[in-house]
């Protein structure tokens, strides 16, 4: 009977530990069914980095104060390019990459001596820009060789100190488009002096205000000599996309400030908080969105002629034949990076849709600053096919802000890993996010 | 009856909000002056304080922020700043010419452009730069009428 009751309870055991080993296997650690030809996805972070994301989703802070960080690009293995907006030990470029595979970055290292925003990866080179350049550097597995020297692709951008972040995007057809913001708010002939009136034409959009294209493989172009004026009438598009599935480009514009400010007998301090709006804009080739002329309202769904230009907030004049966004977004929120993702890991609804980092805005006082969020906005055809939502939210470390210094962290670049991992950088601290799907999973986070 | 009532009241409140404003400001003035001659320079400034924070809030506010700390990479910030603390004459004319160009403050560097403000009066010249020099924990002395009337005399010539 014992050796029975042996055998039992050992048959139990046995089932037992298979049950907790098949049960041990779904654990998100050891969840590999994604993609087999990658490693497993880390475990997710206990409060998620500090982030509020979908169900299922959770995030590994893969790096904690990496510095001024903008825009970022991930390479095939999994390293973290970082643009800095200041030097970090003395270095522009950081790269981190994570040797024991628990998602954390854990060697560090940087080259170059400019600040800048723009940094992608483009047919084995990794692009980076200054606020006056473009530059790239040859990739060897991966990895900017010790020795590589920069190759000056495109100078000669007009030195300005508002909007000047030279973002980045490439089509499939070895082209570079490069964003050049208008140097100005709404180019009055007093900058942002109350009542001054626009300059008509206005002559900063001749090397300003719109998108410039390059070949992307030739080295030694300057602006005026080589550069192809794609788009104008764009304030400033710092997040700047190619759609490879459309083959078309897109941006987000940073709308004008200060309404109300500037024109009060025109606008209320509520108007000048929600207006105008932010634009999602699909470029073509030749597109003028209006720039210092008009700008977008999304109450009444209209381009509206600016104030500068004899503007009351109902005319429409010379706006009206001008490009619509295809989505708005609530005003001064700053978009400043946008992804089309393209991965496996997220659920399907997430296939092909648009990506989008909110800095956060400045200019909504006397009320509380919006923004500081990742949104998704989900696509098909090349057109938004459903409202936008919140994606990811908790960056700013408190419930309500009055003021942007009081953010703890303000989302600002995007870039997508290999295994379809959505990778956040932070201007504030450097602190970089990997946002996974977890696939029905229990994140160790819930 | 209740229409004319309605319009009574409406007439009212306007007068009230927008001619309200103005009577207010030189009632203040005229405290504030009749009460230099007993305590002459504290009483001044507590009057210039409240007149101060008017004028920031429509002016200066959108840009330095409700706290003073301006916006990081854009606006420089007010707080604990010898830009603010320090020398009167500098901290008048950035209010007067405005400000195009690079600063750094404790290590950040600012970019936007600040437009001159030369239209404000000596007076508000004087409130809104008081009321600065004296608020989120700054502590430095007021600046007059007068001063800055010197500086914008010296600026012009």
């Amino acid at each position: 009977m014992d050796s029975l009751k042996t055998t039992i309870s050992k048959t139990i055991l046995f089932y037992a530990l298979i049950f907790l080993a098949l049960a041990c296997e779904q654990k998100p650690s050891e969840n590999t069914d994604t993609n087999s030809s990658l490693p497993a996805l880390p475990t997710a972070d206990a409060n998620n980095g500090g982030l509020t994301l979908p169900d299922n989703f959770g995030t590994v802070v893969v790096a904690d104060s990496t510095g001024r960080a903008r825009h970022i690009a991930v390479n095939d293995q999994g390293d973290i390019f970082i643009k800095m907006r200041r030097l970090k030990e003395e270095k522009g470029i950081l790269t981190i990459s994570d040797t024991t595979g628990n998602g954390k970055m854990d060697t560090f290292s940087g080259f170059d001596l400019y600040t800048g925003t723009g940094i992608h990866i483009y047919n084995n080179y990794l692009y980076a820009s200054s606020d006056s350049s473009v530059y790239r550097y040859p990739l060897e597995n991966g990895a900017v060789p010790a020795e590589a020297e920069p190759e000056v692709i495109v100078s000669g951008f007009p030195i300005q100190r508002s909007h000047a972040s030279k973002t980045l995007a490439f089509d499939n057809a070895g082209n570079i488009y490069v964003n050049v913001g208008g140097p100005s708010n709404a180019c009055m002939e007093e900058s942002r002096t109350p009542g001054s009136p626009g300059m008509d034409p206005c002559p900063q959009l001749e090397y300003q205000a719109g998108i410039w294209r390059f070949d992307a493989n030739k080295p030694g172009q300057t602006q005026k000599e080589d550069g192809y004026r794609y788009a104008t009438g764009i304030r400033n598009a710092v997040a700047l996309e190619w759609n490879d599935k459309e083959n078309s480009l897109y941006a987000l514009q940073h709308g004008r400030d200060q309404l109300n400010n500037l024109f009060t007998d025109l606008y209320t301090d509520e108007q000048s908080a929600e207006l105008p709006s932010e634009e999602f804009l699909q470029i073509n080739e030749g597109d003028d969105f209006g720039w210092p002329y008009c700008y977008y309202d999304h109450f009444k769904n209209q381009k509206i002629l600016a104030p500068e230009y004899g503007g009351d907030g109902e005319k429409t004049g010379r706006c009206e034949d001008i490009k619509a966004p295809i989505m708005a977004f609530p005003a001064h929120w700053a978009p400043n990076d946008l992804l089309f993702y393209t991965g496996d890991l997220f659920p399907e609804k997430y296939k092909n849709g648009a990506f989008i980092a909110f800095h956060g805005s400045w200019n909504r006082g006397p009320f509380a600053q919006k923004g500081y969020s990742v949104v998704f906005v989900p696509f098909k055809d090349g057109k938004p096919s459903g409202d936008w939502e919140i994606f990811a939210t908790g960056f700013k470390g408190k419930d309500e802000i009055m003021s942007p210094s009081e953010a703890a962290h303000r989302p600002v670049g995007l870039a997508q890993g290999p295994d379809g991992s959505l990778y956040i950088s932070d201007s504030v601290k450097g602190k970089i996010w990997r946002v996974m799907y977890y696939d029905n999973v229990t994140t160790a986070s819930l | 009856m209740n229409k004319f009532y309605l319009i009574f009241i409406s007439i009212a409140l306007f007068i009230a909000a927008c001619g309200g404003a103005k009577n207010e400001a030189e009632q203040t003035e005229t405290t504030a002056q009749e009460e230099v001659k007993s305590e002459p320079e504290e009483k001044v400034a507590e009057a210039a304080v409240p007149r101060g924070q008017g004028i920031y809030k429509t002016y200066c506010q959108v840009c330095h922020q409700a706290d003073g700390n301006g916006v990081p990479g854009m606006n420089p910030p007010l707080t604990q700043t010898e830009w603010v603390l320090g020398e009167k004459e500098r901290l008048i004319k950035v209010v007067l010419n405005g400000l195009n160009g690079e600063i750094e403050i404790k290590g950040e560097i600012y970019n936007n452009v600040m437009a001159s403000h030369s239209f404000l009066t000596d007076k508000q010249i004087a409130d809104v730069l008081t009321y600065v020099r004296s608020s989120w924990g700054n502590d430095a002395s007021e600046i007059s009428e007068e001063e800055v009337a010197a500086v914008r005399a010296s600026n012009e010539g």
